[in-house]
């Protein structure tokens, strides 16, 4: 197990660095960019650039001097505003994506797989073919149109819910709604299918036999098993939650990262937008990494590794 | 009678043991007749099987594939899927109990404490996800209400028994750290926790190689000296029967076509199935030439035929064997046979060394 | 039934009925169904499946359409006309109008022939990079499997629209640069399902078989290995497609894809949050309509191909 934990903590690693090291030759190589020679920046910003990056140095030096910036969580200042630091928009913005991102994670993670069970166990009835019917409307309407239709229909047209910023509960509904529903459907499918292909299995047959409670052949054994295929997935559903912050933000005008992010791409702001791709790659990889930890700790199989005294 | 009681158990049970006398069959199927909803129609999986079996007795149910013999275990276990299967006719009764009759909740009471099923193949019985100990345990913290020291010692005393050596540490090991010889062994164990009264093995034996199917029948064996449980075999192995049974069944296209204690089924096979059966194990003594097998295949149990389901593959069928399905002509000794050979009126014959 | 026959009348027996019968040879054998070849009984699954028949037909049009309307319709893409701004939909906008006057409904067509551009280039090209690596790699087995395997994984961790957004940032958005830049991290799935697919069917008995009946590589290739492999791939494939328009309809929505004055379903919904507000409805409803009834469609149809090529035909009913 440790052995298994190592490796994927290698692989985390590498990763970021693939990233960084991905990020710093684009921002070198496109032509025009305040790191290549002078732009319609102020004397201010690129007295900060040149500091910051060290951009009077060679290429190697500049190189080095990034990733320990990265690994210092250091992403020096901002074009558009130069009197901030990338690291201030991320202190100021994360907290509140943070915030809705987990929400929605958790919402979308409870319901995905409560309703992929039911289905499951209800296989071919009413109810499995109206939670598939809306799993598949979920995965089919992109975020952003949900989340301007949920503006449109329940905001202004209803007035049920306000349409923007994050100040009360009341305005969390439907920012997260409309970044859960996609993921939720996508847990729902999942579940289902992995759940329909434990109930054939024969140990689910053997545990009936034995007289258990429904309750406890579904869950302990049921579920124990259907569950692993399902988790491989958080990782990259957490990673496409932390992308759809950026437009839902965007739309619902919420002070998260995301919406620095986007404005960032807007106004060409690009240490932001190195700074915050790095950052949240950083993050989803560890991700990534607490997911396969997890995996290896729920699936025996991997688990023990030890001789077994057969 | 039972070696295994050593553990006070908490609850009374099976207060009818006072009241049935060792001459009553501890289970008797009669005339029970399952079908199945499919997509093409009506599969009848069992048509009328009558068979019984006696405590401490050992029963073969043989059949090849499509006979009804696993349908007819899921029947008496409570499997049967609800969606799909219906019991038209018939009844199961257990111990004074009727069974064809109960509902899920009363089911539970009986699954894994009166009756319990071996499974057939030891590699996907067992949930992976789990360790031994709590598949081992759960059923009689359920059933009997054991405390978790109680269950333990309980499940050691079983793996003793089955034959597998420091039972301590592998209440904690999960099935992959298992060959398949310990699994089957654990599966027994398992299906022994709650001392059931009967105990129904799905071809054990099929998915493991020969030399581990001699001890799992010698364990067999063992089990039923030391705990007076009652064992039905389901087979389509011969060599097993001759091994372990008392008596034995022979089940074709969904009916009991044969009944009868083992010695007499060998010496002197009633049905023309039986004899073609028998005939056709390969023997070391037998001439080099061709392997005698039986033409022809079982039929459509969409549409089972009005006669007797063997008659197109027989070569003794008369008219009426095609005609009318043969009642059950009760043999010596509590066995029975369908077949119109034995009714007075039909031409005797007698059966030739190598019968088909 | 038999079952009835207990104390009805016992029926007549008589002594000529026990005499022996002729043997009938076809009474002992009997053939349930003609057979049916593999992709004919998988068409046949899809047929009676509604909703993929329903998504089907209704991407047939949407292909047919996306093909004719710009061309013949009065409007062009990307005409403004200042005097008809943001007007409802009427008889002669039949999806009204936006901001600077240009006629939706021909720029949702417009937008169709993009995003189905991208999604079916998408897929192509993650088709053939992926098929190429995942193949090789499966075939070839041993060392260079498990580090073809290796890099996979490091690059499967990259997070894909990060790293799609980066590209275009630095690329500059056009359909061009989309492309590229979705098929960059798009083709590590169908390599490993490829991989998958060959590791498995290289060690099918029936492939042991043919090799022992003499029969040539390319042979199994074409025979065994190919049509066995092909139902995952074409499923994969067809799952694609909605993710690639959805990445290009957000990044058009981002601002990164493509550029005014033409049209893409992202682009168009991008312009409409500017005027929610306001109550013109149509100028969000049709793009967003159309991108999740396409998405919707190819999804469904993926799903129906995959329970129509899959051999494990009704589990527990």
């Amino acid at each position: 197990m440790k052995k298994y934990i190592l490796q994927r903590f290698a692989l985390m690693l590498g990763t970021i660095f693939i990233i960084a090291t991905l990020t710093f030759i684009l921002m070198h190589l496109i032509p025009g960019t305040p790191f290549d020679q002078e732009r319609q920046t102020s004397a201010a910003v690129q007295e900060n650039l040149r500091a910051f990056y060290k951009l009077d140095q060679s290429l190697a030096v500049q190189y080095l001097h990034y990733l320990k910036a990265i690994i210092t969580f250091d992403y020096g200042p901002s074009i558009s505003n130069p009197d901030t630091s990338v690291n201030t928009l991320l202190a100021r913005g994360f907290p509140v994506s943070f915030e809705l991102g987990l929400i929605a994670l958790v919402v979308a993670t409870l319901s995905g797989i409560g309703a992929g069970t039911v289905a499951a166990l209800r296989h071919n009835r009413l109810i499995d073919r109206a939670v598939m019917a809306v799993a598949v409307v979920g995965i089919s309407i992109p975020n952003f149109v949900l989340a301007t239709l949920l503006i449109q229909e329940l905001s202004v047209n209803l007035g049920w819910f306000p349409a923007a910023t994050w100040r009360t509960p009341w305005h969390k509904v439907l920012p997260v709604i409309a970044l859960a529903v996609t993921p939720m459907a996508i847990l729902a499918r999942i579940t289902r299918s992995s759940m329909l292909d434990v109930l054939t299995q024969d140990y689910m047959t053997m545990a009936r036999a034995k007289g258990l409670s429904p309750w406890r052949i579904v869950i302990r054994h049921g579920l124990r098993n259907a569950l692993l295929p399902v988790v491989t997935l958080l990782g990259t559903l957490a990673a496409s939650i932390l992308t759809g912050t950026f437009v839902i933000e965007k739309i619902f005008a919420i002070p998260g990262m995301g919406r620095y992010f986007v404005d960032s791409i807007s106004t060409r702001d690009y240490p932001v937008i190195m700074g915050t791709t790095v950052f949240y790659s950083a993050i989803l990889v560890f991700m990534l990494f607490l997911v396969d930890i997890a995996y290896g700790l729920l699936d025996p199989r991997i688990a023990l590794h030890r001789k077994g005294l057969s | 009678m039972s070696l295994l009681h050593t553990t006070p158990s908490p609850t009374a049970d099976a207060p009818a043991t006072q009241a049935t006398s060792q001459a009553q069959p501890l289970l008797t199927v009669h005339n029970l007749s399952v079908r199945f909803r499919t997509y093409g129609g009506h599969v009848h999986a069992l048509r009328q099987v009558c068979l019984h079996i006696a405590r401490g007795e050992t029963l073969a149910i043989v059949g090849e594939s499509g006979s009804g013999k696993s349908v007819t275990s899921q029947a008496i276990m409570g499997l049967l899927p609800a969606t799909t299967a219906q019991i038209t006719g018939g009844a199961i009764t257990f111990d004074g109990l009727e069974l064809t009759t109960l509902k899920p909740s009363q089911w539970r009471e009986i699954q894994g404490r009166r009756i319990a099923l071996i499974f057939q193949d030891p590699m996907t019985a067992l949930n992976p996800t789990l360790t031994i100990g709590e598949q081992m345990t759960e059923g009689v913290r359920r059933h009997l209400k054991y405390t978790a020291d109680q269950a333990r010692e309980r499940a050691i005393q079983l793996l003793e028994l089955v034959g597998i050596s420091s039972p301590q540490q592998r209440l904690k090991q999960f099935p992959h750290e298992f060959s398949g010889g310990m699994r089957q062994r654990i599966v027994i164990a398992i299906a022994l926790m709650c001392d059931p009264d009967l105990l129904i093995a799905d071809e054990p034996t099929t998915a493991l190689d020969v030399t581990i199917q001699a001890q799992m029948l010698a364990l067999f064996k063992d089990i039923q000296t030391r705990t007076g449980v009652a064992i039905i075999l389901i087979t389509h192995d011969l060599g097993v029967v001759a091994g372990i049974a008392d008596r034995v069944t022979v089940m074709y296209a969904g009916q009991c076509v044969e009944t009868a204690d083992v010695h007499a089924l060998f010496d002197q096979p009633a049905h023309p199935y039986t004899r073609a059966l028998l005939a056709s194990v390969p023997r070391l003594d037998m001439p080099a030439s061709s392997l005698k097998a039986i033409a022809g295949q079982p039929p459509d149990l969409f549409a089972p035929p009005a006669g007797c389901a063997f008659a197109a593959r027989c070569r003794h069928a008369m008219h009426v064997c095609r005609q009318i399905a043969p009642p059950a002509t009760p043999l010596p000794d509590q066995g029975l046979v369908r077949c119109w050979l034995h009714d007075p009126r039909a031409p005797q014959t007698s059966p030739t060394a190598n019968e088909i | 039934m038999n079952s009835r026959t207990t104390a009805q009348e016992a029926p007549v027996l008589t002594a000529d009925m026990f005499e022996a019968a002729a043997p009938d040879p076809q009474a002992a054998t009997y053939v349930l169904r003609p057979s049916v070849s593999y992709w004919r009984s998988a068409w046949w699954r899809l047929r009676g499946n509604p909703a993929a028949m329903v998504g089907l037909v209704f991407l047939i049009m949407l292909i047919i359409m996306a093909a004719l309307a710009p061309m013949l319709s009065a409007w062009s893409v990307t005409a403004q006309d200042l005097k008809s701004q943001n007007m409802p939909p009427s008889s002669l906008h039949w999806f009204g109008t936006d901001e600077l006057g240009r006629d939706i409904f021909v720029r949702t067509w417009y937008g169709a022939r993009i995003s189905l551009f991208v999604g079916f280039m998408a897929a192509l090209i993650d088709f053939a990079i992926g098929v190429t690596y995942g193949g090789y790699s499966g075939y070839k087995g041993g060392k260079t499997d498990i580090f073809m395997m290796r890099v996979l994984e490091v690059l499967y961790g990259l997070p894909y629209l990060l790293v799609v957004i980066l590209l275009m940032v630095v690329m500059g958005p056009s359909l061009l640069t989309i492309i590229i830049a979705l098929t960059i991290t798009g083709w590590i799935s169908m390599a490993r399902l490829v991989r998958g697919q060959v590791l498995q069917l290289k060690n099918q008995e029936y492939v042991t078989a043919a090799r022992s009946f003499g029969a040539g590589t390319a042979h199994i290739i074409r025979r065994h290995l190919l049509p066995n492999a092909m139902g995952p791939i074409l499923v994969q494939m067809t799952l694609t497609v909605p993710t690639a328009i959805f990445a290009e309809a957000f990044l058009s929505f981002l601002g990164l894809g493509v550029q005014a004055p033409y049209a893409s379903w992202g682009v168009m919904a991008n312009d409409a949050l500017g005027v929610i507000l306001s109550g013109d409805w149509w100028q969000l409803f049709f793009p967003a309509l159309f991108i999740s009834l396409t998405m919707f469609a190819f999804n469904v149809v993926g799903d129906g191909l995959q329970d129509a090529l899959d051999p494990r035909l009704g589990q527990n009913q």
